[in-house]
């Protein structure tokens, strides 16, 4: 253990993106989980009287069309962005993983049945395929969730699948089963905690890939309804203020996006740094 | 080898973005360019689905046999002109003294865009289509008594008469609105069809005009095309030679085209860009010219059948809650005639539209939900059309926060546009955000469509009222003047007590046009019509 | 090598059935109604169950499956509501304009990434790698929409530099003569050089926008490509035998980094044909994800049929085009591997 320990202290102190990528996720938890109390104001109050005010003291990011701040909204909008991201890659995790493991272990009929549905989704174009389960489910949250997962199955279902198919006949395994375990005690206790680091890795990568997907639905209109505040939504709307002027409608929800999504990407390759040395440089 | 691909690829795109040549110049004087938010999906006016996005094909390409006068609005803006009818392809007209029947001479020298002169049968052979593909153009042909094939004649090649059950003041009016347009019908039955006789499916992308523009290419989704047609007879010849209409979905980039001059004219500006141009009064790089829309009113409405808003009380206090001066400013910037803070007791007149006598009263609202049963107020939903969400989002945001205030706790569902309509015809959207416009400018008109117990798809309320109905029917062909006014009172005083919709403005057209541009007429089709403009 | 394509295809028919079944039923689950669409504003019911009927929409699940199917065999992919066009000439005129974006997307993409990654892998660790590394990632964190929209605003509308969004021409040239159907390679066939630079201008920021979102993937793989070769025997004896130090870089490592790159470059071709329906969206491109978008939004049937077909059967060709190329460059993979 203290090994890992010692060997994370070497990559974080060694690579400071690695580390930058790290302090800025502990500020984006941060804000997703006392965002909403530090807001200086109710994200969803208008304001007649203070409609599309430019950045100032009391507005840090401005104002919209309807007065409401800013800031607060892009703040309290963090724990839902983040939140749909989260569950989404839970989902993938629990769906994607569980079949590629089965897939890469038991081999045979099972591996082909996997093989094929991952292709399914794959031939899909995957935007328009998430663009279609809400549209036909509703605009909710759970189903933008949902949407978010499917598609991001089949990558995980492959990563899982290879990983889980070179430690088939590994020495520890052979152990376990020489030891009476059934296979699929085998492959709970033993593979999937084997193999969890690496698609630890692609948790990160999908986190930004799912924040992404969820504010492109919500560019398009098949986002969270309003009031709301999203990110997508809030770039979405700002969009059409850019051209008249009114640039900060659009670019600090943008700006948030963008550095959440940078952050997970950036954690995801230092993960991959820290749990597989292979790789490291 | 792909080094030299990627050489060259590159030297193509720093090569880019240079020179336009000077025979681009020539034609763009000649050239006008129109920017809009979404283009036709039919040549046919006819045609199953045809969105009023095509209006601007049909109108332009083809001709009627009368179309409407034109008149100066005070601020000197150009409209047509309701109570004037004018021939087009009809040379006169007379209406028999009983207004039974009205009969057309036809110009002897027009011509189809293909060189075949109009005849009669052609006149014929068009409305007995209109009248009989049913759906939209059947609908509209009723609206002015026009419903059967056997009203109209063909008495010779250049005489052509309609024939009325009744006389209706609608007739003549409903034959210069855009459906009873002329079509080649000779061209036309070449590619009819056993299964089609009135040649639906080939009109959808091909013309039988002989109007004064002359399709010239249209890609479905990008852009139509027309050219002049300098044999036109119907008008004095138009001005500019060659007209684009193109697709530009975006608001933003439409605003930019614009500022930058590389467009003409924008026909969907957002009301938050028309007011900042107007606020300029003319310093600025273009023009915005709004002209209110006529009959056409944007308005909050309830479902009367279901709870709890089958309680008028509960519609009331709905009336007293929305925040209409905030609605004003801030989602609509000003642009629309406001139709709510009226006076007590109005109406004072049969003028329609005219505000009704609603302004924002918390107090009120909360005292009218108590006695309604309600002082803890519900939960609801207010619906709106995701493709007019620039001002409905804002409007049921503004709404929803005012709710609240008074205990009724609403969610926002956004319907995409195509599925709106169909949303409003099942009448459960509980509150919903619409707009309805008649293209026929009579009271009695709105509220056939839209508060009558017919219950057409405009009625999204559900409401129905015995006697409300039997005032609207009672209008509709009402010849004294005194009567007539007495039930167009009769019915708005209900529309106002009784609350199942909510008049919140009556929107206005406006149009972004460069500096250069003369002659822009508002139309009831709310659509450019291109044979007045001109180009400085 | 025909037999094995053959066995390709064949393997990716049980995908392609997947595809249109799921497609089939997600478009029938959509909200809404065509035929009120159809029947028009001021309909009755019954006029609206006419309608319905006429479109066959009164039929059950599988019976309308099954009608569909037929028209599909017969090449029939339907009508758009939107456009009122066959589905197939859409999809015939749209496809090359987002092929064309796509492409060149991704060529930019590689003439940026490819350098960076090899720059990078050749100094790891150093500030260099680092710059990389942050640059890419930065790019694919913005979300392509929203680098057009920067795009469109600062270099149009601000600096002037960069053509009106109007889509793939601006609006006084005519489209080149159609063989390739790509506006870019149709005008040089006809030689016209004015046409060939005004689509070249058009392309230019939805490319921009494409290529800054794609960077991240292949500037990633190939460093890594290229740390794995460099790091490998044949290069260490290459560096011992005293050959210079760029020839061994270029001329040995980087052939041989080359395969995983061309796997990625496959997976983002296919990636970005989907995602680049946001970009469209913002440059009124007139492609086909364009169209998809719209016919989603009005649960307009046919066209989403036709467009997720499209997607699929390219997918299918994309993934054997590159099995193809694989043994092109490197002929000890066989097909059987």
């Amino acid at each position: 253990m203290s090994e890992t320990l010692k060997h994370i202290r070497y990559v974080l102190t060694e690579n400071p993106v690695t580390l930058f990528a790290f302090s800025l996720f502990g500020f984006i938890l941060f804000c997703a989980l006392f965002g909403p109390y530090l807001a200086p104001y109710d994200p969803l109050a208008t304001n007649g009287a203070a409609t599309l005010q430019p950045p100032s003291g009391a507005h840090w990011f401005g104002t919209d069309a309807l007065g409401r701040d800013i800031f607060s909204r892009v703040l309290v909008a963090t724990r839902l962005d983040l939140g749909i991201a989260f569950f989404s890659v839970v989902l993938t995790f629990a769906i994607g993983a569980l079949a590629g493991i089965a897939a890469g272990f038991f081999g045979g009929w099972v591996d082909r049945v996997v093989g094929r549905l991952a292709d399914t989704i794959m031939a899909f174009p995957l935007f328009v395929l998430a663009m279609g389960i809400v549209a036909a489910l509703g605009n909710t949250v759970g189903n933008i969730v949902l949407a978010t997962a499917i598609i991001n199955t089949p990558l995980y279902a492959r990563v899982a699948r290879a990983e889980a198919n070179i430690r088939r006949n590994a020495g520890f395994v052979e152990a376990a089963r020489l030891s009476g375990n059934g296979e699929a005690r085998i492959l709970l206790m033993q593979i999937l905690p084997n193999i969890l680091p690496i698609l630890m890795v692609q948790c990160s990568l999908t986190m930004g890939y799912a924040i992404l997907n969820a504010a492109g639905l919500s560019f398009i209109g098949l986002g969270i309804a309003p009031p709301t505040p999203e990110w997508g939504i809030l770039v979405a709307e700002g969009a059409a203020y850019m051209i008249s002027g009114e640039w900060w409608v659009a670019l600090f929800p943008g700006l948030a996006l963008m550095t959440a999504v940078f952050c997970f990407n950036l954690l995801g390759d230092g993960l991959r740094d820290i749990v597989d040395p292979r790789r490291r440089t | 080898m792909q080094r030299r691909v990627f050489l060259f690829a590159c030297s193509a795109i720093v090569a880019a973005g240079l020179a336009v040549g000077p025979a681009a110049a020539q034609s763009r004087q000649e050239t006008l360019l129109v920017l809009v938010e979404n283009g036709p999906n039919s040549l046919d006016i006819h045609g199953v689905g045809t969105s009023f996005r095509s209006y601007v094909a049909a109108w332009n390409m083809y001709d009627r046999l009368v179309t409407f006068g034109r008149k100066a609005l005070p601020d000197g803006t150009m409209t047509y002109d309701y109570s004037k009818i004018e021939p087009e392809l009809a040379e006169s007209y007379s209406v028999a003294p009983d207004g039974a029947s009205i009969t057309f001479k036809l110009r002897k020298d027009a011509k189809f865009h293909d060189g075949t002169p109009v005849t009669a049968k052609d006149v014929k052979w068009s409305y007995d289509r209109a009248v009989s593909v049913g759906g939209f153009p059947t609908f509209q042909m009723a609206a002015g008594s026009l419903t059967k094939p056997e009203q109209f004649v063909a008495v010779d090649d250049y005489t052509f008469r309609v024939d009325l059950p009744k006389k209706d003041k609608l007739s003549l009016p409903d034959m210069a609105v855009v459906v009873p347009a002329i079509f080649n019908s000779t061209l036309a039955k070449k590619n009819a069809t056993e299964k089609d006789p009135w040649a639906m499916e080939w009109m959808k992308t091909n013309s039988a005009a002989g109007g004064a523009y002359k399709l010239d290419k249209w890609t479905p989704g990008q852009e139509i095309t027309f050219n002049r047609n300098d044999d036109w007879k119907g008008g004095p010849l138009p001005k500019i030679k060659r007209v684009i209409i193109r697709e530009v979905p975006s608001s933003g980039n439409r605003r930019a085209l614009m500022e930058r001059g590389d467009a003409d004219i924008s026909v969907d500006m957002p009301q938050k860009d028309a007011a900042e141009i107007l606020a300029e009064k003319g310093s600025g790089k273009y023009l915005v010219v709004g002209v209110p829309i006529e009959n056409s009113l944007k308005y909050i409405g309830m479902v009367t059948t279901q709870k709890p808003f089958d309680n008028v009380k509960v519609r009331q206090a709905v009336a007293h809650v929305v925040p209409y001066e905030q609605i004003y400013k801030s989602a609509i910037y000003g642009r629309g005639i406001p139709m709510a803070l009226g006076p007590a007791d109005a109406p004072k007149d049969a003028s329609w539209p005219q505000p009704f006598p609603y302004k924002t009263d918390l107090a009120k609202a909360k005292q009218l939900l108590t006695e309604a049963g309600y002082p803890d107020g519900f939960e609801t939903t207010i619906s709106i059309d995701l493709g007019d969400a620039t001002a409905s989002e804002p409007e049921a945001v503004l709404l929803q926060e005012a709710l609240g205030k008074i205990g009724i706790k609403a969610t926002i569902e956004k319907i995409p546009g195509a599925n709106f309509r169909n949303a409003m015809l099942q009448k459960n959207r509980p509150i919903h955000i619409a707009s309805f416009g008649g293209w026929l400018n009579f009271p009695d008109y709105y509220f056939f469509w839209g508060y009558h117990g017919q219950n057409a798809v405009f009625n999204t309320m559900a409401y129905k009222d015995a006697k409300m109905d039997a005032l609207i029917d009672a209008s509709r062909y009402e010849t004294d003047p005194a009567k007539y006014k007495q039930q167009v009172m009769g019915f708005i005083k209900m529309a106002m007590d009784e609350a199942p919709r909510i008049p919140l403005y009556q929107q206005i057209l406006d149009v972004g046009m460069q500096k250069n541009i003369k002659g822009y007429t508002y139309w009831f089709h709310r659509q450019l019509d291109f044979r007045q403009i001109e180009k400085l | 090598m025909l037999r094995l394509i053959g066995k390709r295809l064949v393997g990716a028919l049980p995908s392609v059935i997947g595809v249109l079944i799921v497609t089939f039923l997600l478009t029938r689950a959509l909200p809404g109604d065509p035929a009120a669409f159809f029947a028009g504003p001021a309909a009755t019911p019954q006029a609206i169950e006419e309608v319905r009927r006429a479109l066959g929409l009164d039929k059950t699940l599988p019976e309308q499956f099954v009608v569909y199917l037929k028209d599909l065999a017969r090449g029939d992919l339907g009508n758009s509501i939107a456009t009122g066009q066959p589905v197939l000439t859409e999809i015939r005129t749209r496809l090359p304009a987002s092929l064309e974006l796509t492409l060149y997307g991704l060529l930019v993409s590689v003439l940026i990434a490819v350098p960076l990654g090899v720059l990078a892998a050749t100094r790891p660790g150093s500030w260099i790698d680092h710059l990389c590394r942050v640059m890419t990632t930065a790019g694919v964190s913005l979300p392509a929409f929203f680098t057009g929209l920067l795009l469109v605003y600062v270099l149009y509308y601000r600096l002037g530099w960069a053509p009106a969004p109007l889509g793939r021409l601006d609006i006084f040239y005519s489209a080149p003569p159609h063989v390739t159907g790509l506006y870019t390679i149709d005008a040089l066939l006809a030689g016209d050089g004015a046409t060939f630079r005004a689509a070249c201008a058009q392309l230019l920021l939805p490319v921009t926008a494409l290529a800054i979102f794609t960077l991240a993937p292949l500037a990633r793989m190939t460093r890594a490509a290229m740390l794995e070769v460099l790091g490998s025997d044949f290069i260490r004896t290459a560096r011992a035998s005293g050959l210079p130090k760029g020839k061994i870089v270029y001329a040995y490592a980087f052939r041989n980094a080359m395969l995983p790159v061309v796997t990625t470059l496959g997976m983002v071709f296919s990636f970005l044909l989907g995602a680049n329906v946001l970009v469209e969206k913002v440059f009124s491109w007139p492609g086909i994800g364009t169209f998809a978008i719209e016919a989603l939004i009005s649960s307009d049937y046919a066209p989403i049929q036709g467009f997720v077909l499209t997607m699929a059967l390219l997918y299918v060709a994309l993934n054997l085009a590159i099995d193809i190329l694989y043994i092109v460059i490197d002929p000890r993979v066989g097909f059987e591997s």
